[in-house]
């Protein structure tokens, strides 16, 4: 019953007044910069990362865990009034979402979608309390060579095994790595791909990067397609409310949706997305007349969305407990930690755990401020989603400068901002992945710093690496996992979809 | 022109993405093998392991996407329209021109504009004006009220 004194420890920190109004701000933000079309969980968290690091850490952090729910509610916002979603992981809400809202029964799709997101998150949120000391004590006794296992695991998962393309996933998974490189190294002191520039000693930002590739590589892809993606929002006609026929519908796939959902998210491995796709799968199969699905099915928004919320609380298990970011939002939050000088993982929470239980109890308040505030004022929402593009996009690339200077004010940070944008467009043009890249950055040295250290454990015996059981199974995981959808697109039966999920976020 | 019906199916492009690759490679390699010798440290494996196994990496990678580009075996692309690119590259570039000296608002008002430009919203002068007014609101509230250092000029010294 440990768990329940630190929650209630975390719960005194997340009540106090201050954290309160952190946990509000970052709702209302994630919320408001969530419905935004085309702005993600991870580019708000980017966004707002570096123009907060003079704030207190525990406020901060509070409110970006608020930012983070609350762009996962914005964005379903999105996805039933808008036909194209903001985040990738909303993009099956949108397949029956859109549709409910084109047949006039959008309040019930947005309300099915709030209460779901609600209960999936609070039952989620519970999990993660009840997982996470669990998972910190086995994490404790993890060696570096099981670490690195585990690292080289979830750069296989979140690049290869998801996307629809094992060869661009890889590669942009190896130019996060090689972003990664560039710096001080902190063992050696020797500078590596700085080419005796001073400002690039320190490393890459990975904010700068996030915000380059998620803010100015969109902007440009979506300038660039012209009229391709034009989008029409469909007005919210008729009652919020859901009837009791709704409710009788929606509360079994909300909790299905969560049973399938927080899993996938809290297993130290990319792909969080899954989840959705699942969900609807299952609904569909459930369904008493699955002959709705395809035409506005309310099941097909309720489970869906409820499973994406467990696996976005279930992608903090991860992250909290091990450092291991599955996600590029999970990663540029890792960022946000390590901007306070903080390293995620078991020893944060022996060392900081009013931190770590106050971060975690404030998700349960963020949850309830949600469901508060999105509903009754979803005609501020639409309002916000209603922003016509020239604005929206010249206010988006102006907030990245922001930024971008607020994290270093220099030309060369600037320049960079350019550079990688660049190579966003690029990525995007090309269906490059754009979430290995962030992972891959953050990771990388990480990951170099756990083989090192387990190498030297070893004095240079590459063995060590294979020399627990679970290093072993974790690394031939990320062999099938990276080789798998080869043979699987080889040998795939008649008709079967080429790849699982989509990518981003 | 990469034509996707004629009988090579060279995607050049693509093509491009793979010596680009390459050359990340050679650079890494080159980098990593012209590091100064460090301090003697403990570790077997100093600082250069790591940078070579991504180098080696992505000359593999490269290869491969060499080889998909000469199948063909990239997604097809829809043409996209150059202008749009042009002026927000642009205003990055005039953003990052005017910086230095003319401080945040005023170069920031360039980008907003561009941008505005871009998606088909003129004229340049009022969306430019616009963009100088949010830039220097944003640069009043975070520069004075969060205290973060943000480049200012003769207009933010206003204040």
């Amino acid at each position: 019953m440990e768990t329940f004194q630190f929650l209630a420890q975390g719960l005194s920190v997340a009540l106090q007044l201050d954290n309160l109004l952190f946990g509000l701000v970052g709702v209302t933000l994630g919320t408001a910069v969530g419905v935004l079309p085309g702005i993600g969980p991870a580019l708000t968290v980017a966004l707002l990362l570096p123009i907060t690091f003079k704030l207190d850490p525990a406020g901060s952090l509070i409110m970006f865990a608020g930012i983070y729910y609350g762009s996962m509610y914005g964005g379903s916002t999105t996805s039933i009034l808008l036909n194209a979603p903001g985040e990738s992981a909303s993009v099956v809400t949108a397949l029956e979402g859109n549709k409910m809202a084109r047949v006039g029964r959008g309040g019930p799709a947005l309300a099915t979608a709030a209460i779901g997101s609600f209960v999936a998150g609070t039952i989620a949120t519970i999990g993660l309390a009840l997982l996470a000391p669990w998972v910190v004590e086995f994490a404790l006794a993890m060696g570096p060579g099981e670490y690195f296992a585990l690292m080289v695991l979830a750069f296989a998962t979140v690049s290869a095994a998801f996307g629809d393309s094992t060869l661009r996933g890889l590669t942009a998974l190896f130019l996060g790595l090689t972003l990664g490189l560039v710096g001080i190294d902190l063992q050696s002191g020797q500078a590596r791909l700085s080419f005796g520039m001073p400002d690039l000693f320190d490393g890459i930002e990975v904010t700068t990067v996030a915000v380059a590739l998620f803010a100015v590589g969109e902007t440009l892809f979506i300038a660039c397609g012209g009229d391709r993606t034009q989008e029409t929002i469909t007005p919210v006609k008729g009652s919020l409310w859901m009837s009791r026929e709704d409710w009788k519908r929606s509360w079994k796939p909300w909790l299905r949706g969560t049973i399938i959902g927080f899993p996938i998210g809290a297993m130290p491995a990319g792909g969080a997305e899954i989840g959705t796709f699942l969900s609807y799968a299952t609904e569909k199969q459930l369904a008493k007349n699955p002959e709705e699905f395809g035409h506005g099915a309310i099941e097909g928004v309720a489970g869906p969305e409820a499973a994406n919320n467990a696996s976005a609380a279930g992608t903090l298990v991860p992250l909290l407990t091990l450092g291991l970011p599955t996600s590029a939002t999970a990663a540029i939050m890792l960022a946000g930690f390590q901007q306070y000088g903080l390293q995620p993982g078991p020893l944060l929470f022996v060392n900081r755990p009013e931190l770590v239980w106050g971060l975690i109890a404030s998700l349960f308040i963020a949850n309830i401020m949600l469901l508060v505030l999105n509903l009754p004022l979803i005609g501020l929402w639409v309002r916000v989603l209603a922003i016509p593009r020239p604005w929206l996009y010249g206010g988006i690339l102006t907030f990245a400068t922001l930024g971008t200077l607020g994290a270093n004010p220099s030309l060369v940070e600037l320049g960079m901002l350019l550079l990688f944008g660049l190579m966003g467009y690029g990525l995007r043009r090309f269906g490059y992945p754009i979430a290995p890249v962030v992972v891959g950055l953050i990771l990388g040295p990480l990951a170099e710093q756990q083989l090192r250290r387990a190498l030297s454990i070893s004095q240079g015996d590459p063995m060590i690496l294979f020399g627990s059981p679970m290093a072993v199974i974790m690394l031939s995981i990320a062999l099938i996992a990276t080789f798998g959808p080869l043979l699987w697109r080889l040998f795939k039966p008649e008709g079967a979809p080429s790849s699982l999920a989509g990518n981003e976020d | 022109m990469t034509s996707l019906q004629s009988e090579r199916r060279l995607d050049r492009a693509a093509f491009g993405i793979a010596v680009a690759l390459a050359a990340v490679a050679i650079v890494i390699a080159v980098d990593t093998y012209n590091l100064p010798e460090g301090i003697a440290s403990y570790a077997r494996v100093g600082p250069r392991a790591f940078p070579y196994a991504i180098a080696a990496a992505m000359a593999v990678l490269a290869i491969a996407t060499a080889i998909a580009a000469w199948r063909g075996k990239f997604p097809e692309r829809p043409k996209d329209e150059y202008g749009p690119f042009y002026w927000i590259v642009g205003g990055l570039l005039v953003q990052l021109a005017l910086i230095g000296w003319a401080g945040f608002a005023i170069a920031t008002g360039a980008v907003f504009a561009a941008t505005a430009r871009a998606f088909g919203r003129g004229p340049l002068w009022m969306t430019y004006l616009i963009g100088v007014g949010i830039s220097l609101a944003i640069w009043l509230a975070f520069a004075k009220g969060l205290s973060l250092v943000l480049p200012a000029g003769p207009l933010e010294r206003m204040f």
